[in-house]
């Protein structure tokens, strides 16, 4: 069962890399000067000596690094992530909390970028030199090129204001009332924006990608073949080049995807919206440690499981990959 | 001084409803969801143990303080109906509404005032607000004394806005006192007296409050609903306001934004309420190192940067003048002193007259920090300044912060730009940076390394001082000799704004920004 042990492997390796994660970035922050007591002093407009000691001895800040960084990786090896010392929440309550946007925005964002970007890219293979295919070209490296935060404001100035048609922020709007399906539509005219946004960074990528695989598909010799047998030129590129080359966009996407959960920070800090991103941008201007540490945590869970269907995935367009031998 | 104010109140509180009323003219109505922001993250929405404007909005109208303070700072009253300070200045009595009930229906008492004064003592960051209080006698439910060791007039301030915050002692008495700030009910089943209750905290997301119908004014509030939208991101906050998704809003700063919202129609910007808060932006100087050691380096210094160009260039007209460590909107301010229009001639002699020749074009170099990005144009701005003049200033980018506050707090620094709020009184917010037994004490203490031995006195003179004439004059005098001395060269008010759309009635611009209950605040249908 390679598959298995592929798996198996994989774990293990993650469990490592999870503990470097932690560890480096412990001590990182450990080195770098001044500490969350600093921040809590802001958030509250200044702070006594007294008081901020008394932040750092609640928070065993006053600890040599050691047994501050031996206390949470015992902690850690007890799936305990600590108490957040500027969000006054258990880390793990905090992130849980937040994942759910995050996983909606990005896997959104994932599939739209992957979905328009393979279309785009199978459509200017087709037409490599036609107007559309320029058109798509200069647009998704527009997207890539330009920066998200921009990008994002734009469209808030563009859908939210000029046409006011989306909402600014957020991920829902409280004051309305309804059933499941009201409060359904509700996020996903809030998702839209943002789930642009962060798609027109990848965008780029994938139709490119698409195009020029599509290109290189469309001209060998089965592609040949099959139109010499008679098929349509729709059954010819849908049905035998498409699946062909969609692996090294998959693939890609594979890769892509810990680029996507970072993009979201900025995406999620633009506009408001409640997932990890905005934890992470805030818990880092915070030098709240253990938050920092929880979400890189689960982040790297996440784009690990991201590969793992990545994984997945492709066994099932290429039968070839991952079979016995 | 007897100060029973119950007939002055009455007649106050008239004229403020005449006044409101000829602004306004018409009635507030009832009902209606306010829909306003967050600039951040709420840390803790538990007023009594966490200071700070964010929590200091919600905090205001979960929690109610003993006063409240007008436009005019004049107190006002709240939870107390009336207050005595006796003839010594030691002990002060609030005599407290009768009516007041927290959140789940229990009556508040002076048990619940004793209480929430210890937690405060042990837990907020402003030792100095109530550091003289020694006790607090409950002679009876409705009456509360504080006893103090010393005259402390801050007090008055201290016992409004959000510096007092009355927390129900059954609810947060189950703990020790030192740990109510990590009690689970504080940003969750949060319980006080005010104006509205707590719905739901969502970090990252929203604080909704509702109405609370038993609250000890009868007829308020007039909002229903408040929902509180944590929107982080400055330009995203200005689109709502400008699309009208979100109504109300405090503590604008950014003067591209500020100026942008000016011109909407539908909008009113205004930078009056913010005086107590009384935020300043100024340029910090480290009195006990190198050249800035001698006063004449530090006032060539204040010649050679151009205060206008800061204001109108820079702030682009958002901020107004500052020329001493207090608010220009707090009484006390005293605007005559020595101010530093630009003079390079008069800058570049008493460099020369402080024994620091020209060498080439450099007499000597200086290093400047700064804290956030968003006052990088100031710190490149005195670089240049500073050349004309022969310093070679250094911009120390700071990665974060942390590091920044570190920096200061160790007096790691030669020139810095700071903001630094007053907080009320001059006792809790303005001493600490002059005073010379708080030198190098963190962030936002004396990091400037000053000390002189008048201005120590003044202060400790001050702080004691009974009769409100008499202690401006000592705050007159101590602001002319750190105007003189410049241990801080202040050069403008950080021009917090308060935008709010033509459906507002009776918007919070008062001394406390929205560090007051806004139970008098309408939508108009």
């Amino acid at each position: 069962m390679t598959f298995i042990n592929t798996f198996a492997t994989r774990v293990f390796y993650a469990i490592i890399l999870l503990m470097a994660v932690l560890v480096l970035n412990f001590s990182l922050m450990h080195m770098a000067p001044g500490d969350v007591a600093d921040t809590i002093a802001q958030s509250m407009g200044g702070a006594d000596k007294e008081v901020l000691d008394a932040i750092r001895t609640d928070y065993g800040l006053d600890q040599p690094f050691l047994v501050q960084l031996g206390r949470y990786m015992g902690n850690v090896a007890q799936f305990d992530l600590g108490h957040s010392f500027f969000f006054n929440q258990p880390v793990t309550q905090l992130i849980l909390e937040r994942l759910p946007a995050t996983l909606l925005l990005v896997i959104s964002a994932q599939l739209l970028a992957l979905f328009v970007g393979v279309v785009l890219g199978v459509y200017s293979a087709r037409k490599p030199n036609g107007i559309v295919s320029h058109f798509v070209t200069f647009f998704a490296l527009f997207g890539y090129s330009a920066p998200v935060f921009w990008t994002g404001i734009l469209l808030l100035i563009s859908f939210s204001l000029m046409i006011p048609i989306l909402p600014v922020a957020g991920m829902r709007d409280v004051t309305i009332e309804g059933n499941f399906w009201v409060h359904f539509i509700d996020v996903a005219r809030h998702l839209v924006l943002p789930m642009i946004t962060l798609a027109s960074i990848f965008l780029a990528l994938y139709s490119r990608l698409s195009r020029a695989t599509m290109m290189e598909t469309l001209g060998s010799d089965y592609v040949r073949t099959a139109k010499a047998k008679g098929l349509s030129e729709r059954q010819v590129v849908y049905k035998h080049a498409l699946k062909n080359s969609l692996s090294p966009v998959i693939t890609l996407a594979g890769l892509q995807f810990s680029a996507v959960v970072s993009g979201a920070v900025l995406v999620e800090t633009v506009f408001s919206w409640p997932g990890l991103g905005t934890l992470a941008f805030q818990s880092i201007i915070a030098r709240d440690t253990p938050t920092i540490l929880g979400i890189l945590f689960f982040s790297a869970l996440v784009v690990i499981v991201g590969n793992l269907l990545t994984d997945l995935a492709l066994r099932l367009v290429d039968p070839r990959v991952g079979g016995k031998g | 001084m007897i100060h029973n104010i119950k007939g002055l109140v009455a007649t106050a509180v008239m004229a403020s409803v005449l006044a409101a009323g000829s602004v306004t003219a018409e009635e507030p109505t009832q009902g209606g969801t306010l829909v306003t922001v967050l600039g951040s993250n709420v840390r803790n929405l538990n007023s009594a143990v966490q200071s700070g404007i964010v929590t200091g909005f919600p905090g205001a109208q979960l929690f109610a303080s003993p006063l409240r303070y007008d436009e005019n700072w004049d107190p006002q009253p709240y939870l107390a109906e009336s207050w005595e300070v006796s003839e010594d200045g030691l002990s002060v009595t609030l005599n407290l509404v009768k009516n007041a009930k927290f959140h789940d229906g229990t009556p508040l008492t002076s048990k619940d005032v004793a209480f929430s004064v210890d937690v405060i003592k042990a837990n907020h960051p402003f030792k100095s607000m109530f550091a003289p209080v020694e006790t607090v006698e409950t002679p009876d439910d409705h009456t509360a004394i504080l006893k103090l060791s010393k005259p402390h007039p801050a007090l008055m301030l201290a016992m409004s806005g959000q510096l007092m915050s009355i927390i129900p002692q059954h609810i947060y008495g189950d703990v020790a006192i030192n740990e109510v700030k990590t009690h689970p009910r504080n940003n969750e089943g949060t319980v006080g007296s005010g104006p509205f209750k707590l719905v739901e905290y969502k970090s990252g997301e929203h604080v909704i409050l509702e109405r609370f119908d038993d609250f000890f004014i009868d007829g308020r509030p007039y909002l229903d609903k408040i929902v509180m939208r944590i929107i982080t991101d400055p330009a995203a906050r200005a689109i709502a306001y400008e699309n009208g998704e979100v109504h109300f809003g405090a503590f604008e700063s950014l003067p591209r934004i500020v100026n942008r919202l000016k011109k909407v129609d539908s909008l009113t910007v205004t930078p009056n309420g913010y005086g107590a808060i009384g935020p300043l932006d100024w340029l910090a100087m480290n009195t006990q190192k190198g050249p800035l050691a001698d006063v004449r380096v530090r006032k060539a210094i204040a010649y050679a940067v151009d205060k206008n160009f800061v204001q109108n260039a820079l702030m682009q007209g958002t901020a107004a003048d500052s020329r001493t460590g207090i608010h220009p909107d707090s009484p006390f301010y005293n605007g005559d002193v020595e101010t530093y229009d630009v003079d390079l001639d008069k800058a570049n002699a008493l460099l020369d007259e402080a024994g620091y020749a020209m060498d080439g074009d450099s007499r000597f170099s200086l290093t400047i920090d700064f804290g956030w990005p968003g006052v990088k144009p100031q710190v490149e701005y005195v670089k240049a300044a500073l050349k004309k003049v022969g310093i070679d200033v250094e911009v120390r980018a700071s990665a974060d912060f942390p590091t920044w506050a570190k920096r200061m707090g160790e007096m790691d620094f030669d020139l810095s730009w700071d903001t630094v709020f007053n907080w009320g009184d001059p006792v809790i917010g303005v001493h600490r940076t002059y005073d010379s037994t708080n030198i190098g004490k963190g962030v936002w203490s004396n990091t400037q390394g000053y000390s002189n031995a008048r201005v120590d006195e003044l202060m400790a003179m001050a702080a004691v001082e009974s009769d409100a004439e008499k202690r401006k004059a000592l705050y007159a005098e101590f602001q002319q000799i750190i105007a003189d001395e410049l241990p801080v060269y202040h050069v403008n008010t950080l021009p917090y704004h308060t935008v709010y759309s033509d459906r507002i009635g009776n918007p919070p611009i008062g001394i406390w920004g929205t560090s007051t209950p806004i139970d008098m605040m309408y939508l108009k249908q």
